[in-house]
């Protein structure tokens, strides 16, 4: 029974909020009425549900997010009418966009273009999954986390690429292509990136590399390797999901929707919907594997100020880590210029990967050394 | 497969993309049908016409007063500049000197009309490329004129404020003042646009050596404008043939020598700067007089054929009437610079990426209306 | 050596310019002051267009139901796309035979606000108005009769 993680470690005194007592209860309840097959069914149902709502709800507060911090930046007030503040706007654009007319264009294969917006949203579901939203609130706690979430998240593009080559339309294809070749290059680097905390914390599953930030966050334990690894997995993830200057599958100005020219209604809101969730998910990593995900702030051995801080709940910590991470990727977004495809790859192969991999060596040097700051 | 079916050989087969009419980045309606190989564009043929609606003709049936109200929706970005040229025509065709204070006010709107020009064209190309908050700097700073503008002649983008002879009205009391306020403000706001683009990585890589146009060619397809001074073309007509107040000002004709669509976009900023200079110099002094000279109701040009050329905000704009001596013009014929600037895209294009292809359009400053007319 | 000096400096550079871009958008962020949108139909109420803004031709009447037009035609002749009809009619007052104005018919959908009509009518009988909302469900809404009803034009009252 792992699918709901039972981390029974000594429990160190510090961590007040544990979910999984909580998680564990549910199980023994459960287990008293049913046999272990039925158990594990019931759970998995009742985990589906409670993520695709939780999936839902952060994605109407993403675009809302999105929208309002755009409208700040470019000295506009953004979405104000429907409700206080627009709050409603996004609920209101979704009833639009599920009573559209879904079109189809001719001579499009017909299977593929509809299957493609599901390849999308199901690749950012699975990899919402291993999040750690809190300690014991984790579907998916595997020893190979950090590679399953590198694998699955990469399935997104066969979507794209499957979208644009249905279409049956010539810009579309131009953004599939683009795509493909992005994400082919831009995974080494996220993956490279994240290795740098996975060789300071000695492990591949999440919740030990958020348990290793118990006495201090890896961006300021593991200092120049890591806040290079950060700066690069920003750069590289952002490029993954398509967005801010990398958003060349797109490119509204010169390719008109790219890969999503061709779909209306609610299989656009799916594309739109992925998008954001993979924003979700790449951003909900960063704050996991650089900021210490629900880890309160910690500082070495300030034992009264470390106790302190594990009043605030996990969530709030892990939560305002995301949003902060989510709020810099939505600054790049509205601030740069968008790169040439040529430019993009040259980033990757020329910059991006050597660095890293001397990034890579540095930080096992230090580790070999043991220079961490505490 | 395809070969099978019908006979062209794959490396034969060309793969074209209509880019417009309906398309974000070509500004309006023009229409180009674009040959490419994977990203990279082979050939391209522009297809104009979308937006022709016979300005020149309809010319033809208006009285010199009326023809103002069709210039203006020519390049409407730079309209009131248009309207001198066709003034200036007539005042010159007719002999007829205009007071000091017509010639300021005529300078002093012709550059807020040049910086507004500028300003749109700024907003429009960092949108090009992919920077969307451009836009809204842009256009927020172009509020301040657009709000002179209204104040002054009752028109934001088609002011319709020339006569020949003069002048609509006089100026609004507060119009001194506005321009000063927008100067101060502008000159905050415009080291921004230089943090913002100018100076960013990524433009610069997507601009630099992207579509360089040689002195050679930009004076062999006549690029005027700050096109053309972007290739080291000198050929602005506020200092070649100076009209109204500009033998009045001291100014600097920006000149860039790479050609580049960088340049093109410096040469801009550049002109900015000089347009405000410009203001500063004429604000403060604007001459008593009359706003209208003394002008027959029917104005009926002498039998003969006259042509007027001004700098407008994207080149040299000319205006060619042959008269009869009728109260109607016989034939008019406009030179528009989008038209010049747009025939270079032929030659700029090959081998360049689609995203390359954006910039040079964006640099260019096309706007349709001028090149169908 | 030289090589790898000149990488690093172009990773820096390049750093730093994309952070002077941030700054600027970072300050817009921090600044809500420094936002320009008007809140279109809610500001209704202060919104006032500047005095002479051209919204639709109007021809103002005096509380005796006068207007000054004496359907000279002059406006008629100058307007350059025919948005103005003037349809006048002849009456006898005092025995002379006078040219009245029957009908002044103004076509929104066509004027161009070229301002000719206003600045060229010898009694200044007609003015632009500084409305803008024009929206109409029908067409044919825009073409207007700018005359009142029963109205007479001043000057001829005088006689």
């Amino acid at each position: 029974m792992n699918i709901i993680s039972q981390v029974t470690d000594s429990a160190p005194k510090y961590i007040i909020y544990d979910f999984g007592i909580l998680t564990s209860r549910i199980h023994e309840w459960l287990s008293s009425m049913m046999n272990t097959t039925w158990t594990s069914v019931v759970e998995m149902v009742l985990i589906g549900v409670v993520f695709l709502s939780f999936y839902a709800l952060v994605g109407l507060i993403l675009v809302y997010a999105e929208r309002k911090v755009c409208a700040f930046i470019q000295c506009r007030l953004g979405p104000m009418r429907v409700g206080p503040w627009g709050i409603f706007q996004t609920i209101a654009d979704f009833i639009k966009l599920l009573m559209k007319e879904l079109l189809i264009t001719r001579n499009a294969d017909k299977f593929l273009f509809n299957v493609a917006p599901f390849i999308v949203i199901i690749a950012s579901f699975l990899a919402i999954g291993t999040i750690p939203f809190a300690k014991g609130i984790q579907a998916l706690d595997f020893n190979v986390g950090v590679l399953y979430l590198m694998s699955v998240s990469s399935l997104g593009v066969l979507g794209i690429l499957l979208a644009g080559w249905a279409s049956n339309n010539k810009y579309s294809l131009i953004g599939a292509m683009r795509s493909g070749a992005q994400i082919v290059s831009y995974e080494l680097s996220v993956g490279l990136a994240l290795m740098v905390v996975v060789i300071f914390a000695g492990s591949m599953q999440f919740s030990e590399i958020v348990q290793s930030q118990a006495t201090g966050w890896w961006i300021w334990k593991g200092h120049i390797p890591v806040i290079i690894a950060f700066v690069i997995f920003m750069i590289a993830s952002t490029a993954e999901t398509n967005r801010g200057p990398f958003d060349l599958a797109e490119a509204e100005s010169e390719l008109t929707a790219g890969f999503h020219t061709e779909y209306s209604g609610i299989k656009f809101a799916f594309f739109f919907l992925a998008e954001y969730m993979n924003m979700f998910i790449i951003a909900s990593i960063a704050a996991t594997v650089f900021f210490g995900g629900w880890m309160p702030l910690h500082f070495g051995n300030f034992a009264a100020f470390n106790h302190a801080m594990d009043y605030i709940p996990p969530f709030v910590w892990f939560f305002s880590k995301t949003m902060f991470v989510i709020f810099l990727m939505m600054w790049f977004k509205w601030t740069f210029p968008r790169l040439r495809i040529d430019q993009l790859l040259t980033l990757e192969w020329k910059y991006l990967l050597p660095i890293n991999l001397v990034n890579v060596v540095l930080a096992a040097f230090i580790v070999l050394m043991g220079w961490y700051l505490i | 497969m395809i070969e099978a079916i019908t006979g062209i050989k794959d490396s034969e087969q060309e793969y074209f993309i209509n880019m417009g009419p309906q398309h974000p980045s070509t500004h309006g309606v023009l229409r180009l049908v674009v040959n490419l190989e994977g990203e990279i564009v082979k050939s391209l043929v522009p297809h104009c016409g979308y937006i022709h609606r016979g300005i020149e003709k309809m010319c033809e049936k208006d009285t010199y007063q009326q023809v103002i109200h069709l210039t203006d929706r020519l390049d409407y970005l730079s309209a009131h500049i248009n309207n001198e040229a066709v003034c200036l025509l007539v005042e010159n065709a007719l002999e007829v000197e205009v007071s000091d204070r017509i010639k300021y006010i005529r300078t002093i709107m012709a550059e807020l009309n040049r910086i507004a020009s500028h300003q749109l064209w700024w907003a429009a190309f960092g949108m090009d490329m992919g920077a969307l908050t451009t836009f809204f700097y842009g256009l927020r700073d172009r509020e301040y004129i657009l709000n002179i503008f209204e104040q002054t002649t009752g028109g934001r983008l088609l002011q319709s404020y020339n006569r020949p002879g003069g002048l609509m009205n006089d100026i609004h009391p507060d119009f001194v003042k506005k321009i000063k306020e927008f100067i101060v403000h502008f000159r905050k706001k415009l080291p921004e646009y230089d943090e913002l683009l100018t100076g960013n990585v990524i433009f610069h890589n997507r601009t630099r050596n992207i579509g360089t146009l040689t002195r050679e060619n930009a004076i062999n397809y006549g690029v005027t404008g700050p096109s053309g001074r972007a290739s080291n073309f000198a050929c602005d007509v506020r200092k070649k043939y100076p009209y109204s107040a500009y033998d009045k000002v001291d100014f600097k004709e920006i000149l860039f020598t790479e050609g580049d669509s960088l340049a093109r976009y410096q040469v801009r900023v550049a002109e900015m700067w000089e347009s405000m200079k410009i203001l500063e110099q004429l604000v403060d002094g604007i001459p008593e007089g009359p706003f209208m000279m003394k002008m027959k109701p029917v104005i009926k040009l002498p039998v003969g054929e006259y042509y007027q050329r001004v700098e407008a905000a994207r080149g040299e704009f000319g205006v060619y009437v042959i008269s009869t001596g009728e109260k109607n013009p016989y034939r008019v014929k406009f030179r528009s610079p989008g038209l010049a600037n747009l025939s270079t895209l032929n030659h700029l294009s090959p081998n360049v990426k689609i995203a390359d292809l954006v910039a040079i359009m964006g640099s260019l400053d096309l706007v349709i209306p001028d090149i169908d007319r | 050596m030289t090589g790898i000096v000149e990488y690093i400096k172009d990773v820096f550079g390049a750093l730093k310019s994309l952070w002077t871009g941030m700054k600027v958008t970072g300050y817009y962020f921090v600044h809500p002051k420094e936002i320009v949108t008007e809140q279109y139909p809610e500001n209704r109420e202060t919104l006032k267009m500047f005095d002479r803004f051209k919204g639709e031709l109007t021809m103002p009447h005096n509380e005796k139901n006068e207007h000054k037009c004496t359907s000279c035609g002059i406006c008629e002749m100058n307007c350059p796309n025919g948005s103005i009809e003037v349809i006048s009619k002849f009456e006898t007052i005092d025995g002379k035979k006078k040219k009245m104005l029957d009908t002044y018919i103004y076509h929104l959908e066509m004027c161009t606000f070229c301002d000719l009509c206003v600045k060229t009518c010898p009694s200044s009988a007609i003015e632009f108005a500084q409305t803008f909302e024009h929206a109409v469900w029908d067409r044919s809404e825009l073409t207007k009769k700018l005359n009142k009803q029963d109205s007479v034009c001043s000057k001829d009252i005088k006689e």
